[in-house]
């Protein structure tokens, strides 16, 4: 493991109740996130990809804690979140900030531009009339001439300026970490990579780190040190982007990888692409979670969870790569 | 060409220079509620009836209470009674005056604390959610099931008649609906995420509420509060009426009404003077609420 860790999560865990009836009784579980732990090291970018419903979003809500989780620790920097001698939620908030997706509804309408990035220096303690130089100043950094738009509302601003704006906000309190849940996905092509670069420029400027949430692979591989695939609330493959890209190993990544688009006719793969739905998470099937779409699934996948096993810095949860599992193509263990 | 152009470009150089001057929020919303002509309208012919009102003893020609038995129920112009006189030989003029002291304060008051009391509660409800929200959502529910006239009778009706009762039961008559609008749009507000940013940096909940909810919720209840006074000015009259309300002598347009409905066949235009007033002040009072509503959406 390398030294830096700067966020550390273990065994994370958040079901929700489906409540029904007349009493609100609970009826079942979703089980949005089960059991996931992974690191995030100073000064990377940390993609983490999936289907809808995966539980991309919940995880990034738990990582700044608007979301409490049911199980599991998260630490920042050393220091556990919400215990004693660590640090405390609200502290959590000034270091660790989020970039959220709809960046319509993730603007106060009745704000101005300056407000809304203002508040978040003015709430912990910095005087409104400095929070409003610091808003101006971060306006620039982000591309927006403050004299345009320091006092425009958001209904006033392009879906690529809110988004700047969303990210202003985000810098505003000077955080070490951005959980950036989807930043780009209502954007379209070309303001999206504007904003990329934006994001990646300011990442290089300010020595920031990313949690970089999406389900488009090719911005993820873009923007990525190290990629994260999750499944139904679990993680599946975890490792590097050149080798998650180059070689993904987990079926459902390659499955998932393979559905990319590519320009390059030699690049295009032959293998089929996931058919189908993922089942839901609520009751998901039993052992690893992919048997029901996999083509390689044999009984032990059906009756055991596969761990996430490491080999170097390249995680992969699954059973055909897991010595002594019983799958007729992993290694009998020594 | 450069002469389009220049006009092409007249109204973006309008709104480039209004988002350098930074103009907030309630200065857009005047300006658009001067360029309304009947909002405006309305709300002149509102601010004639609360300066007469006010000044009632200045305007008022005679004594409010003072009636001769030869005068009763006599045209406009009788005798320098310019809207001729009631059925114990009053001026009417002046007891329209006075009376719609009393109206205007049956009208505004229980909006007033119902909107404290009521949208307080509906913040807290629609916050919180849970626990909060079922507890007092579902005792508003229980004073909802009553019909609302017959939910002011009914209070007035236990505590008997009077200006103060009226008042307070005409505020409890409104606290379940303010309550329920103000929890309704709180709890739309508090879905979106710039909330969920909010709290993302940190802030507390008192914070979020007055800096956040209080913004997105405050337009839409003021509207729905003047429309309400429309309401309570109805309902007062409606309260005094039947006896429970104001008492004579004291004026007010309700009572008015009624003393004067057997005069209906006498002199009609005295007796329906009274019923005329409630009729135009709420009427004004509606189109207002709809003009502000209109001037507040920012969006529109």
């Amino acid at each position: 493991m390398s030294a830096d860790v700067l966020l550390e999560v273990r065994n994370l865990r958040r079901y929700f109740p489906v409540l029904g009836g007349v009493f609100q009784r609970k009826l079942a579980t979703v089980q949005a996130v089960d059991d996931i732990s992974f690191s995030v090291r100073r000064g990377e970018t940390l993609g983490i990809v999936g289907e809808s419903g995966c539980g991309k979003s919940t995880t990034a809500r738990l990582l700044i804690q608007l979301l409490a989780a049911d199980s599991g620790t998260i630490a920042f920097a050393g220091k556990k979140v919400g215990t004693r001698g660590g640090i405390d939620v609200r502290d959590l908030r000034r270091q660790v900030q989020m970039v959220f997706q709809d960046s319509y509804s993730s603007l106060n309408p009745r704000c101005t531009i300056e407000d809304t990035i203002a508040y978040g220096p003015s709430v912990h303690g910095i005087p409104w009339a400095s929070a409003r130089q610091r808003a101006r100043e971060i306006l620039t950094k982000v591309g927006l001439d403050p004299a345009l738009f320091a006092a425009r509302y958001p209904h006033e601003l392009s879906g690529g300026q809110r988004q700047r704006v969303n990210i202003a906000r985000a810098l505003a309190l000077q955080p070490q970490l951005i959980i950036l849940d989807e930043p780009v996905s209502a954007l379209d092509k070309s303001v999206a990579a504007q904003v990329l670069n934006l994001l990646i420029d300011i990442k290089r400027d300010l020595a920031l780190t990313y949690v970089f949430i999406s389900h488009d692979l090719n911005v993820v591989q873009y923007i990525s040190d190290r990629v994260l695939v999750m499944y139904l609330g679990k993680v599946v493959e975890l490792g590097p982007v050149e080798s998650i890209y180059g070689s993904p190993r987990h079926p459902y990544s390659r499955a998932l990888l393979g559905s990319m688009p590519s320009m390059d006719p030699d690049r295009r793969r032959a293998q089929a692409t996931l058919a189908g739905d993922p089942p839901s998470p609520i009751n998901p099937p039993a052992g690893c979670r992919f048997h029901t779409r996999c083509a390689h699934a044999e009984a032990c996948c059906v009756a055991v969870e596969p761990p996430l096993l490491a080999d170097g810095d390249h995680h992969v949860a699954c059973h055909m790569l897991a010595p002594g599992s019983g799958h007729s193509t992993a290694l009998v263990a020594a | 060409m450069p002469v389009e152009d220049a006009i092409a470009a007249r109204p973006i150089a309008e709104a480039l220079e209004r988002a350098r001057a930074g103009a907030g929020y309630w200065t857009r919303v005047a300006e658009r509620l001067l360029a309304d002509r009947i909002t405006m309208m309305v709300m002149g012919l509102l601010a004639c009836v609360l300066v007469a009102v006010l000044a009632a003893p200045l305007v008022a020609t005679h004594d409010p209470a003072a009636g001769s038995v030869l005068a009763r129920l006599k045209s406009p112009g009788y005798q320098g009674h310019w809207l001729g006189t009631d059925e114990v030989g009053r001026d009417l003029w002046s007891r329209i005056v006075y009376g719609g002291r009393l109206s205007l304060l049956c009208g505004m008051a229980p909006v007033v604390l119902a909107l404290l009391i009521g949208g307080g509660l509906g913040l807290l409800a629609g916050y919180r959610g849970g626990l909060a929200n079922s507890l007092i959502m579902r005792s508003m529910d229980v004073l909802y099931a009553f019909p609302s006239i017959l939910l002011a009778i009914a209070i007035c009706g236990m505590l008997g008649s009077g200006l103060g009762n009226t008042i307070l039961a005409l505020t409890v008559t409104f606290i379940p609906p303010m309550v329920r609008i103000t929890e309704t749009i709180t709890t739309q507000v508090r879905s979106f995420e710039f909330v969920e940013a909010a709290r993302a940096s940190g802030a507390r909940p008192v914070s979020i509420i007055r800096f956040h909810i209080l913004n997105n919720v405050l337009g839409p209840i003021l509207v729905y509060a003047t429309s309400l006074i429309s309401i309570s000015i109805i309902l007062a009259a409606g309260l005094s009426f039947l006896g429970l309300g104001v008492t004579p002598p004291n004026a007010e347009w309700g009572l008015m009404l009624n003393n004067l409905r057997q005069a209906i066949w006498v002199n009609p235009l005295v007796a329906a003077l009274p019923g005329a007033m409630i009729f135009i002040t709420s009427m004004c009072f509606n189109l207002m609420s709809d003009g502000l509503r209109s001037a507040m959406d920012v969006r529109l």
